[in-house]
This record gives C-alpha cells, sequence and structure tokens, in this order.
C-alpha cells in the first residue's frame, strides 16, 4: 500500500496518520493500514469493552459508525490538494449482519465525489473480504469546514 | 432468554441505571449516563471526556462517538420500554450532524416513532446546552424478537 495515488501524496499521509491519532480512534484502538489507488483501510481489534450485546459478544455498532466516519474522512484527504479542514454533514449506516465476536474488522472507504464544497463517500466494513461486508455507510463532508487548520504539519501531536 | 436480558431487566425493575450502563462495555468505554428526566421519560448524558474527543484544535467529540451515543440510547431507550425480548438489532442508522459536539455534556433523548411486531422506527436528538440547538439528529430501524 502507498500514497503515490492520492491527489497529493503528502497530505493523505499525514491526514491518515492524523485521524487515526485522535483521542476517540486512540481510544478504540483504530489503525491506518494505507491506501491502495485513492481507498484507504482502518482495521479495529475485537476487543471486550468494544462489545455491545454482551450476550453475544458482537462489537457495538457505534464503533463500525466511528470507523466509517474515520475510514471516509481519510478517503476525502486522498482527494485532497492541499490541507483542508473537513466535517461530516451526514452518515448512513446499513447493518448488514453482525460482525463475528473475536474478529478485527476492517473498513475500506473510497470518496466517489470531489465537489467544490461537499465531498460524497462510501464505505464497508469487513472481516476477511470486501465482497462479503458486515456494513454499509455513506456519508457526506462539508470541505473547508473551519478557517483553522486540523492539521500543520509543525505542531502535529 | 440470555442472561444478559434477564440482568437486565432485573436492574431495569430496579433502576438501577448505572449497572445497566456497567453491562454494556461500549457505552461504559464511552461513559454514557441515563435516568429519568421531569417529565419521566429517559434522559441520556454523556459527560465530556478527553478520550471522546475527534478534533484537537476546536476541540470538538468525535463524530462516530456521538453516532454510538445516539445508537447506544435509542437501543436501551427501546429496551427499558420492553419493546424486545433479545437485545434488539440494528439494522440501519441515519445521523445529520447539524453542530460540533463541543467539550460539554452531550444530551440525547428519544421517540419511538413506530413499533411493529417486528421493527421499530426510533428518532433520537442530541443537545448541549441549549435543546432547541441540537448538535446532532438520528433515526434507526431496529429488528426486535418476540421471544418464544
Amino acid at each position: 500500500m502507498s500514497h503515490a495515488d492520492a491527489a497529493n501524496p503528502e497530505v493523505l499521509k499525514a491526514m491518515g496518520e492524523l485521524f487515526v491519532s485522535l483521542p476517540h480512534c486512540r481510544t478504540l484502538g483504530f489503525e491506518y493500514l494505507g491506501t491502495v489507488g485513492r481507498k484507504p483501510t482502518l482495521r479495529v481489534q475485537w476487543r471486550e469493552d468494544l462489545v455491545g450485546n454482551p450476550a453475544t459478544g458482537v462489537v457495538h455498532g457505534g464503533v463500525i459508525t466511528s470507523i466509517v466516519d474515520t475510514t471516509s474522512a481519510v478517503s476525502v484527504a486522498a482527494n485532497m490538494q492541499d490541507y483542508e479542514t473537513i466535517a461530516t454533514l451526514d452518515l448512513r449506516i446499513d447493518y448488514l449482519k453482525a460482525a463475528t465476536p473475536g474478529k478485527a474488522i476492517y473498513c475500506t472507504a473510497e470518496c466517489y465525489r470531489m465537489a467544490s464544497q461537499i465531498a460524497f463517500t462510501r464505505a464497508v466494513c469487513y472481516h476477511d473480504s470486501p465482497d462479503d461486508p458486515i456494513a454499509h455507510g455513506v456519508a457526506t463532508f462539508m470541505r473547508g469546514s473551519n478557517p483553522k487548520p486540523m492539521l500543520q504539519v509543525e505542531d502535529k501531536p | 432468554m440470555s442472561q444478559f436480558m434477564e440482568t437486565f431487566d432485573r436492574l431495569r425493575d430496579e433502576k438501577r441505571y448505572a449497572e445497566v450502563i456497567a453491562s454494556v462495555p461500549y457505552a461504559r468505554l464511552m461513559g454514557v449516563e441515563f435516568g429519568e428526566g421531569d417529565d419521566g421519560e429517559l434522559l441520556f448524558s454523556l459527560p465530556f471526556y478527553e478520550r471522546n474527543v475527534g478534533n484537537t484544535t476546536l476541540p470538538a467529540l468525535h463524530g462516530g462517538l456521538i453516532g454510538g451515543f445516539l445508537e447506544n440510547a435509542a437501543l436501551l431507550h427501546l429496551m427499558w420500554g420492553r419493546e424486545s425480548q433479545e437485545a434488539p438489532k440494528i439494522v440501519d442508522f441515519s445521523l445529520d450532524y447539524l453542530r460540533s459536539g463541543r467539550a460539554q455534556t452531550l444530551y440525547a433523548r428519544c421517540e419511538i416513532t413506530k413499533q411493529g411486531k417486528r421493527v421499530a422506527h426510533v428518532l433520537i436528538e442530541a443537545w448541549q446546552e441549549d435543546r432547541k440547538k441540537p448538535v446532532a439528529v438520528a433515526r434507526a430501524h431496529f429488528l426486535l424478537s418476540a421471544g418464544s
């Protein structure tokens, strides 16, 4: 995996690392695995404290929501010419089947339309293959949502 | 009925809110609290914790965390109302972000809009200081289980 195909490889690399380093993403243990073409992939390992239904051990839907939101944001970064701040406008998740307890969850996202003010994304969550998804998510992001940049390379956390 | 649901039912009957949260690992990790508001309806709250931040420069709560909080609120709201024999299964979840979640307590309320035999539709609203200025609104469908 590389960043070579990104609109700006340096921006994608920095934003990808930034997004998984945010406190809530660290809390959940998100890992940025890299980007193929302009489709980034993140992983979250199964953990007891991420469970939503103790009767089954299935991970809470909120963890899926967070990884879809984060991976989708990285896919927008793969299409950025320069650093910019983005904010999620809306997010919809279809839970196609329950995640398997004990197995890591992967999320791969794609920004399929980068308009001047809005970015449109879609994402899938899966265990072994994106062809056998657990969840599907679509989102829109506002571009240039805040004049204060989320990342300046010199004060990167 | 699973042991989890038996425990849940007992905790609900005794209104042991904190122990309900403690029984759902991710709700405990987020730091969710809930109880009955003045009108007797369930009110969910999430005090500010640094571990829930998603934008360190503003700072703001993580959008996914807000989603998880709302989804969890809808789930507990349904379970509290004895709407399902087992924990309802979420089918889909749609969330509109209206304002950034600041470093303050986030509140949520749910409304069951439609309750069928198999599916429930729930509206969820989240706000901080002013209920008239929602941080996010969401809706979810859940599959219910009638049990045997």
